[in-house]
């Protein structure tokens, strides 16, 4: 994978951390064809995307191949500025990614 | 790195779990492995059942779904789910025309709230339905988009 797979942010308001995370990735879901070859294009998805607050698990999202290329994922947690924040996915192929950040 | 500690942490959880005498029916170690039955499943109902070991579900108006009418391309729908309901366990995704209708199954954690956002394909005009998961309860909530390029293939 590239470098930094993931770009994230999250900011604290009233006591509610919304994380917002744009991961790349190619998200094939095993169907698509190879125009010139005609072979069908093998499965690559994120499976897993785990996101922990201060170490305790806030989320964890089970993805299948129907979420979009360059995953998008936004949610909201009861939190505060200066969480540490990991985010780390995992796909079917094995690979893996993560990243940590402190919540604004 | 993180899934292995978070792994042994589940193991150790369900060994507890086991020692209380609740066994594998402790939602720790539900959490563990990634539900590739649910996935692969092809019908809606198929796919609750392996997630939740039944597909009864109660359609609920207290589940929002923003999603856009009409989708000009499938391959990017944006898809924003949350619910006033308490004690929410998970948050599904389901498109129930998909070849494969389940499309996300968000867990979540004691401090998250009920909303989350994301963005999945459409093979074709469809329902986007909520699945929400609380108290041991399936309830459910549905939104039509129109989809005018398919996502899938293609």
């Amino acid at each position: 994978m590239a470098k930094k797979s993931i770009k994230i942010r999250a900011k604290a308001k009233g006591g509610v951390v919304s994380v917002k995370a744009l991961i790349s990735h190619p998200m094939e879901t095993g169907q698509r064809k190879d125009k010139k070859t005609g072979k069908k294009i093998p499965a690559h998805f994120i499976q897993e995307v785990s996101v922990k607050a201060n170490g305790e698990e806030v989320l964890l999202a089970e993805w299948g191949p129907a979420i979009s290329k360059n995953p998008y994922l936004s949610f909201k947690y009861a939190g505060s500025a200066g969480d540490k924040i990991v985010l780390g996915w995992k796909d079917n192929t094995g690979k893996s990614d993560a990243v940590e950040i402190t919540a604004k | 790195m993180q899934r292995r500690t978070f792994l042994k942490g589940t193991l150790a959880g369900s060994a507890v779990a086991v020692a209380a005498g609740a066994g594998l029916l402790s939602p720790r170690s539900v959490l563990a492995a990634w539900p590739k039955a649910a996935f692969e499943a092809k019908s809606p109902d198929a796919a609750m059942s392996s997630l939740f070991g039944s597909a009864d579900n109660t359609p609920s108006g207290d589940i929002k779904i923003k999603a856009p009418d009409i989708a000009e391309n499938g391959a990017v729908v944006p898809v924003s789910i949350s619910t006033s309901m308490a004690g929410v366990e998970s948050i599904a995704i389901i498109v129930p025309k998909n070849g494969t209708p389940l499309a996300a199954n968000f867990k979540l954690g004691k401090s998250a709230k009920a909303d989350v956002s994301t963005r999945i394909k459409m093979g074709k005009t469809s329902d986007v339905v909520a699945v929400v998961r609380a108290g041991g309860k399936t309830y459910t909530s549905r939104k039509n988009v129109k989809v005018t390029i398919g996502g899938c293939g293609g």
